[in-house]
């Protein structure tokens, strides 16, 4: 099954992997969720997940992610301190390195603000969940961030219910990258946006993965999203992957009938 | 007299027991809500049902009561619990914090240092700090279990944010021996530090919301704040009017249709006291009321 071969810790530090997933899966009772999933994400890598709706994009990522409790698999994080099972680790622990090593942004900006609270305070949580308890800290690092999602800093205390859409997730990505993440998880970041407010996103999120040395998985309907974004992808069809590899090779030389439909479907629009 | 028709204290045994079960498991682990059954009491919710069914678990034939609304004995509230208690407890009742074994109480802490001994009972409307952010009881819950509190830190940031500094007044929340955020109902600020090193058993009751916690003896209580907003626990900028009183938490009482005002004790007991010993405001009478 390769689970037991798998190199937990490579002697070559610079080659491990941040993330190593193993025979990952999740049933809806009798339905599939995600299945036999396994991939390894290096540092810096922004992996791509496409298919269409139902295929299991936004469950795998949730398993990923702490969100959900997977049935069966592994999912290794490299943490500081070494690689760990994050499936079997303790929820305080692994509550704790989501609020830290992770970040996980939302497709829906309500799912990932505090939409009662300003955009100061959505931007500080994590460093006050962290520790922080010098409040001018904490503002001048929140005004650092908005600038850095283009929010001008007048706006430092108005509430997310006053953005725009654009400027929810521009303030949903600052509050996740505050506390200087090593992964990133997004579920459809441009989803519900205009074309032009989506490339604008597009731009940001690439500028900031780039100059932080992000690792990302992104999960997204939505082709020319990964071929901005992603160094590699990953095709699900019924919750399996049908095919993965760099971005440019799938998309321009598509093996798998399904990623043939996919990428003629979109080329057709 | 006891009224014949009541169980002592008004709960049967079965329910009380059930309380104190409750109240030791609070006092077991400071500042952890403890669910109970909170039973019908015969006075609405928001009248402090919370306060008076630990109050009716706690007390014992030999107990002497004090009940005080907004640290004053005579309101309609502190009446009325005290009076239900003389029906159905027959207990002895007093107005002097000193002297009274078990005090109940609503929206204060008496100024007179409380004693071995002791229990002071609160009311509590909310127990849950963690609400006012987050209003899903699974994940507050959560939060506790893994003392997940940058969320409380973040109710303190938006006050300074919108008013300059930490606005909240009352309900100020607290951390409880280093372990659990706590809400120690909605006390002002300027009882905070009262909390914590107390001699007396303090316990909260929360009635419509079921829940029960507890400090015991000695507690460690801090209030929470930010290193460039410390924690301040402040009061108006006068002396008691009556009694003069420089350092007790002082009711600004209108006096005259024409806005005349001035700042007296809020809590009767210590202001009488005072006044009975000599001490004068600027419009104090000794002795009197
Ligand atoms: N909470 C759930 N309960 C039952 N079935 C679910 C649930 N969430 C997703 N599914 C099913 O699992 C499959 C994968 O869904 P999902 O991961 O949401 O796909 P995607 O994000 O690619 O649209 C679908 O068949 C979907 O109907
Ligand atoms: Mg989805």
């Amino acid at each position: 099954m390769g689970v037991m071969d798998m190199k937990l810790a490579p002697p070559d530090q610079a080659e491990a992997p941040l993330l190593s997933v193993r025979d990952l899966g999740k049933m809806y009772g009798e339905r599939i969720g995600c299945a036999d999933v396994s991939f390894d994400l290096y540092p810096g890598e922004v992996l791509g997940i496409v298919g269409e709706s139902g295929s299991g994009k936004s469950t795998l990522l949730s398993c990923l992610a702490g969100h959900l409790q997977p049935d069966q698999g592994q999912v290794v994080f490299q943490t500081a301190t070494g690689p760990r099972d994050t499936v079997t680790m303790a929820e305080a622990e692994r509550r704790r390195m989501a609020r830290t090593d992770w970040a996980f942004v939302h497709q829906n900006p309500r799912d990932g603000l505090r939409m009662g609270v300003s955009a100061g305070g959505n931007v500080g949580e994590r460093l006050m969940a962290i520790g922080a308890r010098h409040y001018g800290d904490i503002r001048a690092q929140a005004i650092d961030w908005l600038g850095r999602v283009e929010i001008r800093p007048d706006r430092i205390d108005d509430r997310p219910r006053a953005f725009s859409g654009g400027m929810q997730q521009r303030l949903q990505i600052a509050r996740n990258l505050v506390t200087g993440p090593k992964l990133v998880f997004m579920d459809e970041p441009t989803g519900g946006l205009d074309v032009s407010v989506q490339a604008r996103l597009l731009d940001l999120l690439r500028g900031l993965v780039r100059e932080m040395g992000l690792s990302a998985i992104i999960v997204t309907h939505d082709l020319a999203v990964v071929r901005l974004l992603a160094d590699r992808l990953m095709v699900m069809k019924d919750g399996h992957v049908v095919e993965q590899g760099l971005t440019d090779q799938v998309l321009d030389d598509p093996q798998h009938a399904y990623t043939q439909l996919l990428v003629s479907s979109v080329l057709q629009v | 007299m006891t009224d014949q028709a009541y169980n002592f204290a008004y709960l049967d045994e079965q329910t009380k027991g059930m309380i104190r079960r409750a109240i030791l498991k609070g006092l077991a682990v400071p500042g952890y809500q403890v669910p109970f059954a909170s039973r019908e009491m015969p006075m609405p919710y928001g009248w402090g049902t919370g306060g008076v069914q630990v109050t009716a678990a706690c007390l014992t034939p030999e107990d002497t009561l004090k009940v005080i609304d907004q640290g004053a004995d005579d309101t309609t509230n502190a009446v009325s619990i005290r009076k239900f208690f003389q029906r159905t407890a027959g207990v002895a009742v007093t107005e002097a914090t000193t002297e009274a074994s078990i005090i109940q109480t609503r929206h204060r802490i008496p100024e007179t240092t409380l004693s071995a001994g002791q229990i002071l009972v609160y009311q509590v409307p909310i127990p849950e700090p963690l609400r006012f952010l987050e209003p899903r009881e699974t994940e507050t819950r959560k939060m506790h279990e893994l003392e997940e509190y940058g969320l409380m830190q973040v109710k303190l940031y938006e006050d300074i944010a919108r008013h300059g500094q930490i606005a909240t007044a009352y309900a100020y929340p607290v951390r409880v021996e280093g372990r659990y955020v706590m809400d120690p109902s909605p006390i002002p600020k300027f009882d905070n530090p009262k909390l914590s090193g107390s001699a007396a058993i303090q316990l909260f009751g929360a009635g419509r919301e079921q829940r029960i916690y507890a400090l015991p003896p000695y507690s460690d209580v801090v209030s929470l704040d930010f290193d460039d907003h410390p924690f301040t626990a402040s009061k108006a900028a006068h002396d008691c009017a009556l009694c003069g009183a420089s350092d007790s938490y002082l009711d600004e009482v209108i006096t005259d249709d024409a806005g005349g005002r001035m700042f007296v004790c809020s809590d009767t007991d210590f202001c009488g006291g005072r006044r009975a010993g000599g001490h004068l405001g600027a419009l104090g009478v000794a002795g009197a009321l």
